[in-house]
Order: C-alpha cells, then structure tokens, then sequence
C-alpha cells in the first residue's frame, strides 16, 4: 500500500484504506518497539528535519524517536534557533531548510495552513505535526491505533471528545479520522469552546457531558488551557472542572469497559481527576508509546512502503 | 478635438436612454446623441455590437499613495481602473500619512493631476490621524476636493465620533462611508465563522459583527439626519437593515463588492490568502442575499474595495496575510458574467449600480451620457471572452482570488472627458 499524497497535512486528505494501512504498519512497527534491538535500517540516508515554530517536547521526541528507529539523520530547527524570530518569513525559512534538501519536513505551527504553505514551496514530504487549531493527524491516528490495540472495532465505536474543542487540532483530526471509520462521535464542552458548524463535520455535539459520556466506549478528554480562561471563553479553572472535568462519578456512565485517552500534558483535578487519569480505565500512557509506533508507519508510508524497502 | 461613436447601443440608466444611437463627443463633453450622426471631420469609432454607458465609477478603491507605492500607485491605480472600464475612482484615507488634512488632500489631487489617467476622488478621514478619536477638518478637505469621509480600513468604532460625523458632515451634505465592524466581536477572525472556519481551525469572523454596527449607525443616521453609506454590505441580515431602513426614510446608502457577490467562504480552502478580505467572503445565503438585495435596490452601487498588497506580504501563513484584494481589473467581466448572464440582473441595472448610483452618493455630476455631461464612457462588449490573468494586470499588485477565471463580457474602452484612456477593442 503507498499513499496517494507524498505529504501528510491532514486526516481530511486520507482515504479509509490509508488509514487502515497506516495503522496496520504501525502493527509491525510496535512490536520492533518491543524487540532488545529496537533500530531498523528502513531509513538509512534519509534527512527528516523536525520543525518546530511551536513548543513541543512531546510530539517532537516522539517523532525523533521515531527517525532513529528508522535509522533516519534528523536534524531540529526549532523556534529558539531558528530565525522566524528575527522576521524571517515562512516562506524565507521554508528555502532555507529546501537548501538543505531533507527528504521529509515535520512541521509543528501556531498558524493553521503553515503545513500547506511549505507544501507547496518545498520539494520535501511534508508531515503535519500540529497546525494551530487545525489538525494534529499523527495524534488522531495514533488515537484510532490505541483504541485499536485495545481490540476495539471502529464501525459503531461510541466515542465522547470533551474539552475545548474550538481551539483543539486533536479534535478536529479525531472527529475526521473516527467518522471516516464509522465510530459514532459526541463532541462536548461549554457553548464558547463549540465551534459553529461542528455538527457538520459527522459528529454530534453537546453541552451536556452526562449526555456526551453515557455509554460511550472511549472518553477522550483534551486540555483545557488558563490563557482560555483569560481570554473569557469560561470564568474560572474551577467552574469548568466541576461542569467538565472526568472523575469516577462521571465516568462510570460510560460503558463498563470503556477506554480514558488524552492527548497529554494532562491538567490533574482539571479536564481530568487524578484517580482517573492513573485508573484501570486509563490508556494515557499506552498514546505515548503508540505515537512512536504511528509516526515510524507514517514515516515509513510516505517514505514510498514496501517499494522502497525491495529497492534498498 | 470631435469624436463619434457610431452605431453602439447607448444605454444611459439615469436617462432613460437604451437605443442604438451615434455619440458625438466636443470639448470633453457629450454633444449629440442621435440615430447617424454625420462625421463632418470628426474621428469616428466604430461600436457596431458594442454597449457605450457613461462612465463607470469605482467608489471604494485604495491606491496606497502617498506611502505604499510598492503595492499600488495613482498612476498604476488608475490605469488599472482605465483598463477596467472605470473613469473615476474614489481613493480610501489610509493611506501613508492618512488623508486627514486639506494638505494631504490636495497633494493626492496634485499627484492626481500628473500622474493619473482616470478621475480621483479622495475621501478624506472621519478621525484625526484616523485614530477614531477627534473629528479631522472636514471642511478643509471638501473645500480641497474630498467627497465622502471614511475611516476605513477601520470602522468609526466610537458611537459618539460617529453622531459626531454624521451631524458635522451634513454641513457639505456628504456621506459618512462606515466599513462595519465591531472588533471586539470579530477577535481576531481571519474567515467568516461558520462551517469553514470550523474546518479549517482559522479564527471566525462573524457576520453579526458586521450587523451590530450597521443597526448602530442605521440609528445614528436617523437620529443625526446625517448621511450614512454601509461600505462593503456582506451579510444578508444587515442587508435587511439597510433595506428596512431605506423604507423608513433613513437616508443610508451601501455598496456591495463583486467578490462579495460571486465567491463564498468556500473559496479560502486550501488557505488561499488571495481570498482572504475584510470583511470576509460569506456562505451562499449571504452572497443570495445580497444578490436579492441588488435586484430590489437595496443595494445603491457595485464597489470593489480594490485593495492591492505586494505578493510577498500575500505569501506567508493565512492568519498572517494582510486582508484584501485587488478588484478594479476584474470587476465589470465578474458583473458581466455572473449578475448579467448568470440571470440576476439585467445590463440596465449593473449599469446603474456602476454609474448613477455612485455618482448620486457621492454628489458627482457624473454617471450620466445626457448631452451637456463629461464625456466620460465605458464600452462593454457584453459577450467578449476573458481569462483573467493577473501577470497582465496594470495595476501594481495581482492578489486576485479570481485568476485564471473564465469570463463572458468585458469593458473594451474607456474615455475620460472625451479622452481614450483606454481602448481594447
Ligand atoms: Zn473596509
Ligand atoms: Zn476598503
């Protein structure tokens, strides 16, 4: 299976199969994750540059980790040493990392479309690593892959995405990405973090979380951020945990089995109560180790599949 | 120095003119206008197949001079406007200083003088410095030549500067031109808000943001008697207001743009930053909406807020780009096609909405092909095919959303009093 894109700026632009194949890929990728030796030369002599205009750790590690599994060189250009700061343009930054003829770029930026500009201005397969509020694909499919693992099946999949959804990139992708594969999505949160027209993307919406968690099969809580708080979307941190946040209580609406996710950094006593995010429940953790494996398949997908591998 | 312009149809909305008529042209001005004219030396153009409307006026149109010229300048403004079928234009104040004194007034129209090829009609600022603090002299600068004030760029944020405006203003009988926004409640927006800024995580700009500050200065207008226009109507609600008011003798005016009329939000997926304007594109209800209110009269005049930014400002990240896009090149062929031919309105109407209608805001003797007048004349050639292609534009900058567009219907020819500034026949 290859990609139809040689980029990865969206789940808007994958087909159902692709995904599936993606998904697939990170199978075998996993399992390399857990052998003594966990490098594969998959890679070799290729340049990925991770860059990022916007504070990462996490996505950033996970995806460097994921260059040197593949045996990738990867080079970080972030913001503190890049010159954007300086008044660079994007487009000015975007020639200078083309000069240095990197085989994949993996961009993370504040403004939504960032990816789609160095697309169209750079030779390189470019990799969506987070734009603004746009979308966060490697996260959703690294979502889709856990849920997965964990056996479950995506035709009918009850799933409940609770948060600040207007400024959140990992809903966005999330509710393109499960609706694509048949779950059924509720999007939660107050009505000034719902974006107009949210329902139009296949999911439903509510300001209910009750209504939202009921017998939902995955609990996806987001990160709700102080600077929203500032900015008058909701009057205090303690009002919106009390209305929003996920504790026992709450969660034991959804279904017996049902599976807790968060995108991470979490905010304990927040969007989430600390017993909850540590419960039985709870595969915060497991994300993390999938990410890995989700970003060497996207990595490895792109790079051209198995094609690539009989020609090395 | 005569010129007869035969056998076109001459079609003059403001008097009751629609006939195949010769055109004789004296002095600058509209001598004659009789079925066969003898030439008697004159230079005789022939129009057989082609449409001789008076001039066509653009009120709404930033030429970036003094201060931008590498966006725009009055000499490449207006040659674009000559090449697009407009004989005047009226240029926006925010300009580099703003236009908000008689001295800056009066060196646009110095520069004007020199360098441009169509009429210019600066509108000078409603606020001192256009800060939307203190009233600017207004009566210095309609006495140096300005025929509306504005702040655009900006709305007249304060409800007390604009009671002010409005009443000052009717000294000279002018309009307040208000580009409407309450920025609070845009926030940053970049696209309108709905169902493409929720696909596209791009900040909304929400049409009842532009409706709010109509409603206001409806009431204003009425409460002031003063002159109001609604610059850049782009939402079928404060269409209504427009309408309603009009109804109840307000006296309000407003212009829509073609882009506003042909394109909708659709048009910056991909993020396109060449469709991305203030206010922004709307979903098909509005664009309907403002298409009915054309046909009912709601609407006084087509207005392309010509808006050129250099490509390099244009290319970078769509939340970062400038707003606007140039209009002056490609306005009469988008009318042409989609108003006319797409079955909105008839050729009369458009005429009117070009000509007549923006010469009666902004108290110009223009707009009219009645002997005696300027003999300033647009010709359509109502079935010529375009392409629209921005590398072959005069003016200085091509962030068009519509390049490469295919198009029914073109100006072909433009006279300034009596003068070709144009002829593309
Ligand atoms: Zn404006
Ligand atoms: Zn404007």
């Amino acid at each position: 299976m290859k990609l139809r894109s040689p980029h990865l700026l969206g789940i808007e632009f994958l087909e159902p199969e692709e995904i599936t194949a993606i998904l697939d890929a990170a199978e075998t990728f996993a399992e390399i994750s857990t052998r003594e030796i966990k490098k594969v030369p998959t890679l070799r002599g290729k340049t990925v540059v991770n860059f990022f205009v916007e504070p990462s750790t996490r996505t950033r590690s996970s995806f460097e980790l994921a260059e040197k599994r593949l045996s990738a060189d990867s080079l970080n250009f972030s913001t503190s040493t890049s010159s954007l700061v300086k008044g660079e343009t994007l487009l000015d930054t975007a020639r200078n990392l083309e000069a240095m003829a990197p085989d994949f770029i993996v961009i993370r930026h504040s403004e939504p479309g960032a990816p789609h500009f160095l697309a169209r201005h750079c030779r390189s397969s470019v990799i969506n690593a987070g734009d603004g509020a746009h979308e966060h694909p490697t996260q959703a499919l690294l979502d889709a892959f856990t849920m997965r693992r964990r056996g479950r099946r995506f035709p009918g999949l009850r799933v409940a995405i609770v948060g600040d959804i207007l400024h959140s990139r990992v809903a966005r992708s999330n509710v393109l990405l499960l609706t694509r594969m048949g779950a059924d999505v509720t999007v939660c949160g107050p009505p000034t973090l719902l974006p107009r027209g949210i329902e139009r993307l296949g999911c439903r919406a509510t300001h209910r979380m009750e209504e939202a968690i009921e017998g939902a099969d995955v609990v996806m809580m987001l990160r709700v951020q102080l600077e929203r708080m500032r900015a008058g979307f909701f009057p205090t941190l303690r009002e919106y945990a009390r209305l929003f946040g996920l504790d026992g209580a709450r969660l034991r609406l959804a279904a017996p089995d049902a599976l807790v996710m968060h995108p991470g950094p979490i905010n304990r006593g927040v969007e989430i109560m600390g017993d909850v995010a540590d419960g039985a429940a709870s595969v915060i953790l497991e994300q993390v180790t999938n990410g890995v494996a989700v970003r060497m398949a996207v990595l490895y997908l792109l790079a051209g599949g198995a094609e690539r591998e009989t020609a090395a | 120095m005569r010129l007869l312009l035969r056998n076109g149809r001459v079609l003059d909305p403001a008097s009751g003119v629609d006939d195949t008529l010769d055109v004789l042209i004296e002095d600058g001005r509209i001598a004659r206008l009789e079925a066969k004219i003898p030439a008697r030396g004159a230079e005789v153009a022939d129009l057989a197949g082609l449409v001789v409307c008076p001039g066509f006026l653009d009120m709404h149109v930033h030429l970036r001079e003094p201060g931008q010229e590498w966006k725009e300048t009055i000499a490449t403004g207006t040659r674009a406007a000559a090449a697009g079928g407009f004989t005047g234009v009226a240029c926006m104040p925010n300009t580099v200083p703003v236009n908000d004194s008689r001295s800056v007034t009066e060196s646009i129209l110095r520069t004007a003088a020199r360098d441009a090829v169509v009429a210019v009609y600066p509108v000078g600022c409603v606020s001192k410095g256009q800060a939307g603090e203190e009233l600017a002299e207004m009566a210095d600068m309609f006495e140096a030549g300005a025929r509306a004030f504005s702040d655009d760029g900006q709305p007249v944020a304060s409800g007390l500067l604009l009671r002010k405006a409005l009443e000052y203003s009717r000294l000279f009988d002018v309009p307040i031109l208000d580009h409407c926004e309450d920025s609070g409640l845009v926030a940053g927006g970049v696209v309108h808000e709905g169902d493409v800024s929720t696909r596209m995580g791009l900040r909304g700009w929400p049409g009842v943001a532009e409706d709010v500050v109509v409603q206001r200065d409806v009431l204003l207008a009425e409460y002031t008697a003063g002159r109001l226009h609604v610059a850049h109507l782009s939402t079928g609600r404060s269409a209504d207001i427009v309408r309603r008011a009009k109804k109840a003798g307000i006296r309000v005016t407003c212009e829509a743009t073609p882009h506003h009329l042909a394109l909708t939000d659709e048009a910056v997926s991909g993020f396109d930053t060449n469709a991305k304007m203030n206010p922004p594109l709307r979903p098909e209800s509005d664009r309907r909406a403002l298409l009915k209110a054309l046909q009912d009269g709601t609407v006084d005049a087509i207005a392309t807020d010509h808006a050129p930014h250099h490509a390099d400002e244009k290319n970078v990240e769509f939340s970062r780009a400038p707003f606007g896009i140039v209009g002056l090149e490609t306005a009469v062929s988008v009318c042409l096609d989609r108003l006319v031919h797409g079955g909105t309105i008839g050729l009369p109407r458009l005429v009117e909405l070009f000509t007549s209608g923006p010469a009666r805001i902004l108290g110009l003797a223009k707009g009219t092909l009645a002997p005696g007048a300027d003999a300033d004349v647009t010709v359509l050639d109502p079935n010529r095919r375009v392409t629209v292609d921005p590398a072959r534009f005069r003016s200085k900058s091509a962030n068009t959303p519509f390049a490469g567009w295919s198009l029914r219907g073109a100006p072909v020819m433009t006279l300034v009093a009596g003068r070709i500034v144009h002829d593309g026949r």
